[in-house]
């Protein structure tokens, strides 16, 4: 089956350069203990002093996704409430497209929006002007913002569809016990659809783990394990880009070096979106 | 059938103790309906309706599907307001204040007048979170005080000896019988004076149901209850005045022994001999 | 306090006239109303940006010429034809075995634990981030497992007057990366089939055995021409996700300064003209519009933004028609089919 031998493809292929070495192939993970893999904080295979901690480009990776979620998930959760609690009908047949076309746009042109408007318009008149922080052209939080945009559709959509699942009946009950829509939406309805929504943010949080365009084009280069978002930070996958692009030798280290990172966020995007598959399962079942 | 339904009156009136026979002496109306006509969009469902609801008593409304008892009910608390579209003329008083005036607080409203529904809906929360419900959204704060009112409510439910070491379970682990008491003490637990009762029992198994019965029974003394039913045994065996609806109208409405003994008009008596519906 | 006992006489309470519900009740409903329109907010603010930055750009010769190290001659020449040459390669890819998959897991036998295994899979590829497709496409396509290692081999293969040199591994090609993507966009076409057949009713299936047909006979007869539009559909659209895709691309080797259109071909006549360019094209270097933009954005001078900015407007351009042909063809059909 196509998509069998797909996942199957996936995985040969990175494991066979990072785990298992098949002669005369040698595998990263023996040349490069997986000890320093994960704990070293340092990632230059460029310079002469070569480290290969994955730590600041993990770092970089959860410091862009952490401010995606900070915005994403409560607006699309908001959104979501509004579109299955309080809007028209007339107005979802509105509002849900623009959605989609959202959805739809592409990750280069998010990039290029967080270039070039986001820094400069949004984040230096603000963090530079009333805070006086210093703002790097390329940092995380242009990124963050971004692709907190860009996730929204996913959150907004995946939760309106657990919020209408919960019966009418349980509203009715809530109103005829004299309270208010505001009462009824947050203290029955959203807590009744909880799993579905729960499911939502993981998906959406693992999608903007594996985004990789507009990070790469709006959040920099240099890897750096720190926190500071007005920084330029380099995810894990910006760096398979721009090692891509440059015509390393099969058998070098550092091409290795780029499916060891691939491996590691295939990991972590399968163990999200697993987990995401599980608390559907669960929310499926928790109606009789 | 007749005298199926008398023996059942007969017996209950050995049971009480005073059968009022005037009724307007004796209780004054706690609700009024005046001229109440209701519309579905262009379909109107009830015509005209006027019917007094003495309070501290139970009134049943009878008829066939379809006939606009439950419209009628949810009017009594507006319940109708959630559906879209919907169309009210005429008055229900509430101890005399009309509550479709503008400017009436929906929300208190429906304290006041408490709803159960047919099929049992406790909120996927513990059996306490369910009862409390009512009162937190009111803003109750003390947590000594509510957990009295939880107790309260879920005794006069007749529900608290079965889950009182129970509390923290979730609401959806109780049997039928047992979620539909929970929703009688969650929607008591706001204090109303009004009990309305959409079929509460056409869900239960027989021995709930009597349980149910023997409920409304004692809740009478302090509450004016209103109960929907389609099994007319169990209206002869709880109600003190019953109405009959057909198509939208009130056909009848008098005290129970007399709708089911000596119906005044032919519509009704075709109705309790089992004729249609 | 619990809530209040009627007092005799008061009968309700009665609020000011115009009944309100609470502030934090009015609050929370703006607050949600707004986050549910920011999205047309950001569409707006988006598309007047690009506008503002690009629309100047944006000319007949931009859409005809190919990149330059001058940013007023740079076009998408290149990019263009690259990016419809591997919507072809990967639809072609994608489409037959996505059907048959779509088929096969729909209408034939569901039980087995193989099955659920699939499954599983199915759901679980559908959210792999779009660049690890391309570390595979480029391991498996453009490397071949590094079999031809240092010895790439080519082979040829002709029938009637046409002569085709596939090289060996596929290389930085366009048909690696046509490939790729079609990797990428095969769980959704499976997807999509599979909901398309759901959507069948099931009258029209009882009927076609009550007739004596065979469950394949009903499949080819029936339930896929019934299923065909929400099938095109569904490919379209997963066709124009697959157009916005960079990250893939880049792994795979796109170029991201190329001075020419794959096999020659510059504008349609071209394929007439010369026919052997579309069979050369698939084994050529590549590149394609979001690679452009991508590479435009980087680059210091200020002036290729602009550049960029109007290869974004062709971008979206083209993600217009391809979402209006979808809803064209939607539209269409239905009227056709009606059961």
């Amino acid at each position: 089956m196509a998509s069998i031998l797909t996942t199957v493809g996936i995985i040969y292929v990175l494991v066979s350069e990072t785990l298992i070495a098949i002669p005369p192939n040698e595998a990263f993970f023996q040349l490069v203990s997986p000890k320093q893999f994960f704990t070293d904080t340092r990632w230059t295979p460029q310079f002469s002093d070569r480290h290969f901690g994955i730590l600041p480009l993990v770092c970089g990776t959860f410091l862009v996704a952490g401010i995606a979620a900070l915005i994403g998930l409560p607006i699309g959760l908001a959104g979501s409430i509004y579109l299955s609690e309080y809007a028209a009908p007339r107005t979802r047949k509105v509002v849900k497209p623009i959605l989609e076309i959202l959805a739809g746009i592409p990750t280069v042109v998010f990039g290029y929006f967080a270039l070039v408007f986001v820094t400069p318009y949004a984040l230096r008149p603000i963090a530079t002007g009333l805070f006086g922080l210093d703002v790097q052209v390329f940092n995380a939080a242009s990124a963050g913002i971004v692709v907190g945009i860009m996730i929204i559709p996913i959150v907004s959509s995946l939760s309106e569809d657990a919020l209408r699942a919960v019966p009418q009946a349980l509203r009715e009950a809530a109103y005829a016990l004299g309270s208010s829509k505001y009462h009824v939406s947050t203290r029955v309805v959203v807590p009744a659809a909880l799993s579905g929504i729960l499911a939502s943010f993981l998906l959406a949080i693992s999608r903007a783990v594996g985004e990789t365009m507009a990070v790469a084009i709006a959040a920099g280069q240099t890897p750096a394990l720190t926190l500071n978002p007005l920084r330029s930070v380099e995810t894990m996958t910006a760096y398979i880009v721009n090692v891509s692009f440059s015509d390393k030798p099969h058998q070098s280290l550092d091409f290795k070096a780029l499916f060891a990172v691939a491996m590691t966020l295939f990991a972590i995007t399968l163990v999200m979106n697993i987990l995401s598959h599980l608390v559907m399962r669960r929310y499926r079942e928790s109606y009789q | 059938m007749l005298n199926g339904l008398s023996t059942i009156i007969r017996d209950r009136a050995d049971a009480q103790a005073v059968l009022p026979s005037d009724l307007k002496a004796n209780m004054k109306p706690k609700l009024e309906a005046r001229n109440l006509s209701f519309f579905y969009g262009a379909t109107q469902a009830l015509f005209d309706v006027t019917l007094s609801i003495p309070e501290r008593s139970v009134t049943a409304l009878i008829g066939p599907s379809g006939c606009g008892k439950s419209t009628f009910l949810r009017t009594l608390n507006r319940m109708n307001d959630i559906i879209e579209g919907t169309r009210v003329s005429g008055h229900v008083l509430l101890e005399g204040t009309d509550i479709y005036e503008p400017g009436i607080d929906v929300v208190a409203l429906r304290k006041r007048v408490g709803m159960v529904f047919q099929k049992s809906t406790p909120f996927p929360k513990s059996v306490f979170e369910n009862v409390a419900y009512g009162p937190r959204v009111s803003g109750h704060r003390g947590s000594k005080a509510l957990a009295e009112l939880i107790e309260a409510s879920l005794r006069r439910a007749g529900l608290w000896d079965e889950v009182k070491d129970r509390l923290g379970d979730s609401a959806l682990e109780l049997s039928g019988g047992q979620q539909q008491r929970l929703c009688i003490a969650r929607a008591l637990a706001t204090n109303p004076d009004v009990l309305l009762m959409d079929e509460p029992a056409s869900a239960l198994d027989p021995a709930s149901t009597a349980r149910v019965e023997d409920l409304i029974f004692e809740l009478k003394q302090n509450y004016t209850i209103v109960i929907v039913t389609h099994n007319m045994q169990q209206a002869a065996r709880v109600s003190d005045r019953t109405a009959f609806f057909n198509h939208g109208h009130l056909i009848e409405v008098d005290a129970t022994p007399k709708i089911f003994t000596r119906p005044g008009q032919k519509q009704t008596e075709d109705y309790v001999t089992g004729r249609f519906g | 306090m619990s809530a209040a006992a009627p007092a005799p006489g008061i009968g309700l309470v009665r609020t000011q006239p115009s009944a309100r519900p609470g502030l934090v009740g009015q609050t929370f409903a703006g607050v949600c109303a707004i986050s549910a329109w920011l999205g047309l907010g950001v569409l707006i603010v988006l598309l007047v940006g690009v506008l503002w930055q690009g629309a100047g750009w944006l000319s007949w010769s931009f859409m005809t010429h190919y990149d330059s190290r001058h940013p007023e001659q740079a076009g998408v020449l290149a990019g263009l034809w690259g990016s419809l040459w591997l919507v072809f390669l990967a639809t072609i890819f994608a489409v037959p075995i996505g059907m048959g998959a779509g088929i096969f897991l729909e209408e034939y036998e569901k039980k087995g634990w193989l099955r659920t295994l699939i499954e599983i899979n199915l759901s679980n590829l559908a959210g792999v981030p779009s660049i690890v497709y391309g570390i595979l496409g480029m391991a498996v396509f453009v490397k071949m497992f590094g079999a031809f290692q240092g010895r790439p081999k080519v082979l040829e293969i002709g029938f009637a007057s046409a002569h085709l040199e596939i090289p060996l591994p596929f290389g930085r090609t366009l048909l690696s990366g046509g490939l790729t993507l079609g990797l990428l966009i095969l769980p959704m076409v499976i997807v999509v089939t599979r909901e398309a057949l759901r959507a069948v009713p099931a009258s029209l299936r009882q009927a076609s055995y009550a007739l004596g047909a065979t469950h394949w006979q009903t499949i080819r007869h029936q339930l896929l021409p019934a299923a065909i539009p929400g099938i095109i559909t569904g490919v379209i659209l997963s066709v124009s996700r697959a157009i916005g895709e960079t990250a893939p691309l880049l792994v795979v080797g796109a170029a991201v300064y190329l001075a020419n259109a794959p096999g020659g071909i510059e504008s349609p006549v071209d394929v007439i003209k010369h026919p052997g360019g579309a069979l050369e094209a698939p084994f050529d270097t590549f590149t394609a519009l979001p690679v452009l933009i991508f590479n435009w954005i980087s680059r210091p001078e200020k002036e290729y933004r602009h550049v960029a900015a109007a290869a974004i407007l062709v971008l979206l351009g083209l993600l217009q028609v391809f979402n209006i042909a979808a809803s064209v063809i939607r539209a269409r059909m239905q009227h056709k089919a009606r059961w």
